[in-house]
Formats: structure tokens, C-alpha cells, sequence
């Protein structure tokens, strides 16, 4: 039986809106079907007109000026053909799901996006929406977080060596800040999570950059004098980092940077922690290594997965190491600079100068015992990945001696 | 054997993506097709005489010419096909709130239309108001003309949006546009609400339409009309196509929706030059 539905426009305005009453009360109808529209505005007829004719519906305008419009003669194409995006993460994202949110109906003849790691074994892990809350609770201000205004060290020659290691903590970050960010926009966006994740840690990396390059002071005004001698970025350092940066591989991109780069960056990071001269060294320090242990966590995760489902991607992982041990051997790994100056922060004592031998000497054991701790740790993090006691103790001793 | 020739008139760069799109669809489905691209719909009406192309994508003004053309040169123009949103469109003159409350009172006063060869908004309505008895043609100086892309014959949008611009800045008393435009325009924020009011509409007339003259092979031309009414908007791949040249299905053509630009290009005199000229060509 068909039914014709009065909508009584008088009072409404056309050029606020009306027409979108109109095209509600079309939506639920069937063959046959007719909405009779009265109104008092004298565009009503006009724009109900163009509107019929843009649904395809069939238009007459009665004796008494009501306007008659029909159920469109159209299948609703939109939803006709379409892809239903699933809910939950798919094992193969489709490229003609684009952008879509999941649980949306895409239209058919989309464009295909190119999203090349488009599988879910290649970027997921069950950890990543915990991983994501912890993330975005745990961002912190470095307006409001970091002590600015405490002193810095006195002695000249130890707040070099802390702007040495500033400056060799903001080249690293950049490469931690371009590789995630790299891969964000090669992940399919139907596992939105991956995304996210990637995204916070690429702004997490981007405040480690400003927070260190201003601990440094390196782009600060300079006072009248002769100008400190400028840190060095060496050879060594940046060479090791663009094998980072030029990695193509996501799985091994994320096992390089984050299981075993970041993996010593956190060791280094509370090593300065404990032992920086100032407030605001300890500060950024621990502060970056809270959101470090985050990003490990995640790469451990996604490739702790990975590995589980694909045991060959092991030997891949393994061979990556010793291709970019091979590739970095001519060069001459941590630089000394940086080397030293850890040396110096260490075994800093207040009120005794900087190259005092025992405080030197304090200062070499705790670098030392800095390296046993990094080394310890990659041999964890690749024991969880798979790796044999023995595998282990072979490829964290070929990762690189720059230590991200 | 020379494919089946369309001509259209490129009055935006989305017309080769269009025809581009039809060309793809013809072929698949056994149609041998091309199309010419015209800078206006004069060269497209005389090189359809001169057996350039088979079929024209014709505006309303360009068939009224070929149909003249073709009676005076003793021919036969047809329309064969249509969008379903060719038919029954109308045109408004719009005026500032308060502004004239009838058409009379647009005596003396300026009136803001689209270009001069434009159907929908400035023959047709000004057709309308001298059919009411205002003294108004396209030449008239208190006519307002927006000529944007003449010889496009109104198909850009451009003009109406102009003469609606010049009425919201006082620039001119009224504006014709075509409806579908009055609600595009308060959408884009062009018009705010409660600037405007509808002043007259026109009765409903058609817009574009496939010609064709006597003459043209009957096999291509119903493998084109075939093809043309198998697409639906239903399946994404004619849809795309649809979508781009606004429709939702196509129509037999039919020629009772010309009536009223006929007698505006009688009254006008709009067509007179091109159609005598082309007939002295013979
Ligand atoms: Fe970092
Ligand atoms: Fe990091």
C-alpha cells in the first residue's frame, strides 16, 4: 500500500535548511510512496524542484501550490556494491578501504590506496592499545616538566661535556623521529592503532629534540668572549644512524631502531639520569627515557608477534645485524667526544675539577659498567624475540658502537 | 570505418574526463567511439552541418539553433536522448529581501544575468518578465549581462554566481539564476539566509540534449542510445560516469521543453545572426 506523508514546511526557511526535512522524509520510503510538502516561503517550489531532480525522484507542484514528490526510481547506488570495512582488524587490509574508519560501508569504485604494509602480522600486536593510552597520558610538557631555571654544573669542562652528549642525543632522536615517521605513512590505516602509535612516538621524538637542543643551549644568543668550541657530530655517528634512516624494511627498520637502538638508549638515558651534574639533565634525561621504554616496548611486541608467526623473519633480523655491522666496520663507532664526556659526567664530584684521576676513574667504571648494562639488555630483548642464549651474545655484541 | 563521433563543448576540464570515461565504457561494450571537444557550441552546431561528428551534446540554445538551421536548409534535427535532469527545470529572479515585491516594480531598475547566450539565466527569465509586461531584453540597458565564457552558453556556473554576487552588493536590483543554483549558492555560503527572496519563476523547460540530423547511420546510433540507457546509476563503474555528468538516468529525448526558448530567441533575436549565416553556407 503506498502513503503519502504531509510535511508542513510554514514557518520554515529554504535558505536555512528546510529541504533537508524533505529529504529525511524521503529516505524511508518505498515504490509509490509521496511526501506532500506545504510551505509558505516563495523559494520552497524552486528548490524542491532542483532537489527531486538532483534524487531522481518524480516532482509535481499541486493546484494549491504544495509541491509532490515522489520515492526516487534509483537503487541508493552508494550502498549498493560496496565494501562493509570489518570491525576489528583484518588480516589483509584492502586498498579500496582508503581511509575509511572501521565498521563503514565504502562506496564501490573508490580509488585503491597504496599502502604497502597493508597485513596484519607485518605491523600488529595485541599490546598496541594499551600501549597507545599509556602514550598519550604520559605526555608531558616540556614548558611545565623540565627545572629551566635550576644552575647548571660550574665546571666549564663538564657542561661541555653535557652539551657534547646533548648534541650527540639530538642527532639520534632525529633518526628515532624520521624512522617512525616513515613508516606511519606506509602502514594501511585500517589498523588506525599502528598509526597512533607511530604518530605519539614520532611527536615523542620531536620533543626529546627540543628538549635537548635546548638543555645544550646551542642556538642560544652568545654572550660576549670567545665562543665555546662547538660539539662535534662525527662521521662514525651519522653514518651509523643513516643506516637507520635508509632502511627500507619495516620489520627490520623497527628491530634496529627500537629493540636494540632505543633498547641502549634507555640504558643511557638513566645512566644520565643518575649522574648529570644538573637538574635539568637529570630531568630531560629521565623524562625521555620514560617514553624510550614505550617504544621499545612496542617493537618488542609487534616483532615478539611477528617472529611467533613467521620464525623465518629470525634469520632476516639476525642477517640485518651483521649487514649493518659489516657496513659501519670502517668507521670508527662512538665517537671519543661523547665517549669522554661521559667519562667526565660520571665521575664528576662536586667541588673536586673535572680531571681529578680518581674522579676520572669513577667516571670510566661507570661507563663501563653503562656498556655491560646495554649489551645485557639487548641479550634479553633477543632472547624474547627467539634468539638462543649463544645467538644473543653474538648479535648484541655486532650492534653498532654508536649505540642507537 | 570511422568510429561513431560525438561532440561536446569544453566548458570545463572535467569534459575530457568525462568523455574519456564514455569513450572507455562504449568500447568495452562494442561501440567504435570518438569524440571532437569544441571551444563553443557554434563551431560544434556548424561542424555537426558539415558531418564532423555524428551526435551533439547539445545546450538548449545550440539545438534551437541546429533545429532552425536545419528547417531552413530543408534537414531534419532530432533530439534522441537526455539526462532525466534536462527536464523540467525552471529559473528565479531573485531580489534582496526587501527589495521590489512585484515584477513590476523592477521597472527602471537594474536586473543582474548570466552571460548573454545563457538559457537558464538570462534568456529564459528575461522572457518571462517581458512576457509580464516588463520592457527587458538581453541588450537592454538596465540588463546586467555576466559574460563568463560566451558561447558556452551558460554551462559555467561562473556567470550565475557573478549576477547573484552583484545583487547581494547592491550592484543590481534582481538576479536570474536556475534553481538547482539557489540552493548551491546558499549551501557555499554565497547567499546568506534571509538576503534573497524569490521573486518570479518560470515556468519548467528542458536543458541538454543529443542531436542528431537526418542522415546519421541508425546502427551506431542505436548501439549508442542502447548503451547510453544500460547504464545505472546502481553500479559503480557507470555511476562514476554519471556522477561526473549529473545525472541518475538517461531519458528519450523530447522537444516540448524548447518551446519557451524558442520564443525567447524570436523575441530576442538571438539566434538570427548564426542561423543565417550557416544557412547561407548552405
Ligand atoms: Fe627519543
Ligand atoms: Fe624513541
Amino acid at each position: 500500500m503506498t502513503r503519502r506523508r504531509v510535511v508542513d514546511l510554514t514557518g520554515a526557511r529554504m535558505d536555512q535548511g528546510a529541504a533537508l526535512i524533505v529529504r529525511h522524509a524521503l529516505a524511508d520510503m518505498g515504490p509509490g510512496d509521496e511526501v506532500r510538502v506545504v510551505g509558505d516561503d516563495a523559494s520552497l517550489v524552486p528548490t524542491l524542484r532542483a532537489l527531486a531532480r538532483a534524487l531522481g525522484a518524480p516532482f509535481t507542484v499541486e493546484a494549491d501550490g504544495a509541491c509532490v514528490l515522489g520515492a526516487s526510481t534509483h537503487p541508493d547506488g552508494r550502498r549498493t556494491g560496496g565494501m562493509l570495512v570489518p570491525t576489528a582488524p583484518a588480516d589483509h587490509a584492502h586498498p579500496r578501504w582508503g581511509l575509511a574508519a572501521r565498521g563503514t560501508l565504502v562506496e564501490a569504485g573508490g580509488p585503491e590506496f597504496a599502502f604497502p604494509l597493508a597485513e596484519k602480522r607485518a605491523v600488529w600486536t595485541d599490546e598496541l592499545a594499551r600501549l597507545y593510552a599509556q602514550a598519550a597520558a604520559a605526555q608531558w610538557d616540556p614548558a611545565t616538566a623540565i627545572p629551566w631555571a635550576e644552575p647548571r654544573c660550574d665546571d666549564d669542562a663538564v657542561e661541555a661535556a653535557v652539551v657534547q652528549v646533548m648534541a650527540y642525543l639530538v642527532e639520534n632522536e632525529t633518526a628515532a623521529l624520521l624512522v617512525p615517521a616513515r613508516f606511519c605513512a606506509q602502514v594501511h590505516p585500517h589498523f588506525r592503532e599502528v598509526l597512533q602509535l607511530l604518530a605519539i612516538q614520532t611527536a615523542d621524538e620531536a620533543r626529546h629534540i627540543e628538549v635537548f637542543t635546548r638543555r645544550a643551549g646551542l642556538e642560544a644568543p652568545r654572550g660576549p668572549g670567545p665562543a665555546p668550541m662547538p660539539p662535534l657530530s662525527t662521521v662514525g655517528g651519522q653514518t651509523s644512524l643513516k643506516s637507520l634512516v635508509d632502511e627500507p624494511d619495516f620489520a627490520l627498520a623497527s628491530f634496529l631502531l627500537s629493540v636494540l637502538g632505543e633498547g641502549s638508549f634507555l640504558s643511557l638515558l638513566r645512566f644520565l639520569d643518575r649522574y648529570a651534574p644538573d637538574a635539568v639533565t637529570r630531568a630531560v634525561a629521565r623524562l625521555a627515557a620514560q617514553d624510550e621504554a614505550r617504544h621499545v616496548a612496542f617493537g618488542l611486541a609487534h616483532l615478539e608477534r611477528q617472529t611467533a608467526l613467521d620464525p623465518s623473519l629470525r634469520p632476516q633480523l639476525a642477517a640485518a645485524v651483521h649487514a649493518r655491522h659489516d657496513a659501519l666496520a670502517h668507521t670508527a663507532g662512538l665517537n671519543a667526544e661523547v665517549f669522554d664526556a661521559l667519562v667526565l659526567i660520571a665521575g664528576h664530584q662536586p667541588n673536586r675539577p673535572a680531571w681529578d684521576p680518581v674522579g676520572i676513574a669513577t667516571g670510566w667504571n661507570a661507563v663501563q659498567e653503562l656498556i655491560a648494562e646495554m649489551d645485557a639488555g639487548r641479550q634479553v630483548r633477543l632472547r624474547r624475540l627467539g634468539f638462543s642464549g649463544a645467538e644473543a651474545a653474538a648479535l648484541s655484541a655486532l650492534h653498532t658502537r654508536n649505540f642507537m | 570505418m570511422r568510429p561513431f563521433i560525438l561532440g561536446a563543448v569544453a566548458y570545463d576540464p572535467k569534459v575530457v574526463t568525462i568523455w574519456d570515461g564514455f569513450k572507455l565504457y562504449f568500447e568495452a561494450n562494442g561501440l567504435s567511439f570518438d569524440y571532437v571537444l569544441f571551444h563553443n557550441y557554434e563551431r560544434q552546431v556548424e561542424a555537426h552541418f558539415a558531418g564532423v561528428i555524428d551526435v551533439a551534446w547539445n545546450s538548449p540554445l545550440a539545438w534551437v539553433q541546429a533545429q532552425r538551421i536545419a528547417t531552413r536548409l530543408g534537414r531534419r534535427a532530432q533530439a534522441v536522448a537526455m539526462r532525466d535532469t534536462d527536464q523540467d527545470l525552471t529559473s528565479v529572479v531573485l531580489v534582496r529581501t526587501e527589495g521590489p515585491a512585484t515584477i513590476a516594480d523592477l521597472t527602471g531598475r537594474r536586473i543582474g544575468v548570466g552571460a548573454m547566450d545563457s538559457p537558464q539565466a538570462t534568456l529564459l527569465p528575461l522572457l518571462q518578465l517581458a512576457e509580464r509586461g516588463l520592457d527587458v531584453h538581453p541588450d537592454h540597458p538596465n540588463v546586467v549581462r555576466h559574460d563568463v565564457l560566451v558561447g558556452k552558453h551558460g554551462d559555467h556556473i561562473g556567470g550565475e554566481r557573478e549576477a547573484v554576487r552583484a545583487l547581494l552588493h547592491g550592484d543590481v536590483d534582481a538576479a536570474c539564476i536556475i534553481d538547482g543554483n539557489l540552493a548551491a549558492f546558499t549551501q557555499e555560503g554565497t547567499v546568506r539566509a534571509g538576503a534573497l527572496r524569490v521573486l518570479a519563476t518560470t515556468p519548467a523547460y528542458d536543458h541538454c540534449n543529443f542531436t542528431v540530423l537526418d542522415g546519421t547511420a541508425t546502427r551506431p546510433l542505436t548501439r549508442f542510445l542502447a548503451l547510453l540507457h544500460g547504464m545505472s546509476w546502481g553500479e559503480a563503474d557507470t555511476r562514476r560516469l554519471m556522477d561526473l555528468e549529473g545525472l541518475k538516468a538517461w531519458r528519450p529525448g523530447r522537444t516540448t521543453g524548447y518551446s519557451a526558448l524558442d520564443r525567447a530567441c524570436t523575441r530576442f533575436g538571438t539566434a538570427d545572426a548564426f542561423v543565417a549565416q550557416q544557412v547561407a553556407r548552405g
